[in-house]
């Protein structure tokens, strides 16, 4: 048998954790803002097919960055998961928190047993009846949660951009200032020379959980519509239309937060990006 | 629940892997107690255990579809419910009605439900109008147990096609039988006890290109004559204001007419019915 090199679990830890920060960093980011009509995703995608935002379940949607094949993964999880709760449950008791717990085991098993950690980073935000009653967690490639104040950036830059969004970003904004302060927070990095750049419209991901509706809330904003919020149209503050089954979900009661997991934070002596 | 979960905490395989996009299949794997079809049932008929749903219509207008249903539930002689609804919306843009044993049915069309919904979340596009009809059919074929053993469920479904290439014809409709399907029916259809009389009726009433009001109208006159001659359907009733379901697809999706809006199409045909009993 061949001689095997002793390495320390820290040694071993510490590089997968390098390798699944690397590859977050190299992918886009994205944004997720609440605002007064609900939760604002704004990712930068040059796929206008594959989705780095998608719907999970009513009140419930998904945003990640990294690499596509491993958080696709997890979403499909995801929507299985929902849908065979709500089927057994009902609609209502399908929640974020539980996504988002089953997200966290799920990336921390893979990245203790497996030889390679998954390359993402994922969010679950969940539209409550009012802005302060929206769930924001993020979840990490090792399973640690967070849960987020309103607002949170993901991907390569997200202390800079999340340092945007903090110092702009109020709960009641419109939806049109959201998505201007997203996609500015976005473009406030990459360009040359650490300054600045300017994202096309065709490269951003937009989505939204609409509070007022209810149901699935869940919308994407595209084309003319999409143009008319960055422009600041206010006529395109509307919520966003498409003929939709108006089953009627009731907001759920509000759940309670989760702690926050200890994670890998103290493995890698930084809490994770802020 | 779902059985085999890891010691480690992380979702099992099957939820993970990218086989299927269909719910049902993927509930075959994880939960197959929660499929109708999968439950082994103790030998002999077991008709008479169970509430049934009776009569529902559907008439394709110009520019969608109209499908309306009584709401009564009969269990033999007796009244089993006044006010069950048996029109649902499949989905944004369909709708379906259900005949015969009542729970069976309703577990049914909320599993049809679901089973949409997940496809256009998994694959992020809705299935097409015959795929639709085509995965609700396989379904029904999943009871066929139960339907020998007098456990029956059978379907109407009925949607607008966005396919569709002429938006005269978007108002697709169509029918089961317990061993599946589907047909697909030209102009108007009807199922359950009362489906033989509101047929008679549609067949003398219904014109190609009627508008979605006249439609709505034609539908509830119809459920009328139904009640008229079959006693497991229920007409308006109007001391307890229980009136027939009507529910629209067309291009802006499926809605569901307001009570207020129902009670005035019942009210009226109840009025016409006064002067001449047989419409």
């Amino acid at each position: 048998m061949a001689m095997q090199f002793y390495a320390s679990p820290e040694q071993i830890m510490r590089d997968r954790s390098e390798l699944a920060r690397k590859g977050v960093a190299r992918g886009r980011s994205a944004v997720i803002v609440s605002y007064s009509g609900g939760v604002l995703f704004v990712a930068e995608n040059l796929s206008s097919a594959l989705h780095k935002v998608s719907e999970i379940y009513d009140r419930i949607g998904f945003a990640a960055v990294g690499r596509y094949n491993e958080f696709e993964n997890l979403r499909r999880a995801g929507v299985r998961m929902a849908d065979l709760n709500g089927l057994s449950y009902d609609r209502r008791d399908v929640t974020g928190r539980a996504l988002a717990n089953a997200f966290a085991q799920t990336l921390g098993a893979i990245f203790t047993e497996q030889s390679k950690p998954f390359e993402v980073e994922i969010s679950v935000a969940q539209v409550g009846a009012t802005a302060e009653e929206d769930e924001l967690y993020r979840i990490t490639y090792d399973g640690s949660v967070n849960d987020e104040p309103g607002r949170m950036a993901m991907g390569g830059q997200a202390e800079a951009i999340t340092s945007v969004l903090k110092s702009d970003h109020r709960a009641d904004m419109s939806l049109s200032e959201a998505v201007r302060l997203s996609v500015r927070a976005l473009s406030s990095v990459g360009g040359e020379g650490g300054a600045s750049r300017t994202i096309a419209a065709n490269q951003l991901e937009v989505a939204v959980l609409d509070r007022a509706r209810v149901g699935r809330t869940f919308r994407r904003i595209t084309g003319a519509a999409l143009t008319a919020l960055l422009e600041g149209d206010a006529a395109g503050d509307a919520a966003p239309t498409g003929g939709r089954a108006k089953t009627p979900t009731v907001p759920t009661e509000q759940a309670h937060k989760p702690t926050t997991s200890a994670g890998s934070a103290d493995l890698e002596g930084q809490q994770p990006s802020e | 629940m779902a059985a085999g979960f890891d010691p480690s905490g992380r979702l099992p395989d099957v939820f993970t892997n990218a086989g299927t996009s269909s719910f049902t299949t993927f509930l075959s794997r994880v939960a197959p107690e929660m499929l109708p079809g999968r439950r082994p049932l103790p030998p002999g008929m077991a008709a008479d255990l169970a509430p049934h749903a009776t009569t529902i219509v559907a008439i394709s207008a110009a520019g969608g579809v109209v499908m309306a249903g009584d709401r009564r539930a009969t269990m033999g002689n007796l009244i089993a419910q006044r006010d069950i609804e048996k029109v649902h919306p499949a989905d944004a843009y369909s709708l379906v009605g259900i005949a015969g044993t009542a729970g069976i049915g309703l577990e049914l069309m909320r599993l049809f439900q679901v089973e949409l919904e997940h496809y256009e979340k998994i694959e992020g596009a809705m299935l097409s109008l015959d795929g639709k009809a085509n995965r609700l059919a396989s379904m029904i074929r999943g009871n066929l147990g139960a339907a020998m053993q007098g456990l029956a469920v059978v379907p109407l479904f009925a949607g607008f096609d966005l396919a569709a290439k002429d938006p005269a014809r978007a108002g697709r409709i169509f029918s089961f039988d317990v061993t599946g399907g589907p047909y697909e029916e030209t102009g108007f259809d009807a199922i359950g006890s009362g489906s033989l009389f509101a047929k008679s009726a549609l067949k003398k009433r219904f014109r190609t290109g009627l508008s979605i009001d006249d439609a709505a109208r034609l539908a509830v006159e119809a459920l009328y004559d139904a009640a008229d001659d079959d006693t497991a359907t229920g007409g308006p009733d109007l001391t307890r204001r229980i009136y027939p379901v009507v529910m629209t697809a067309t291009a802006e999706g499926t809605h569901r007419l307001t009570d207020a809006e129902t009670a005035t199409i019942a009210e009226a045909v109840v009025a016409g019915r006064m002067e001449n009993p047989g419409g």
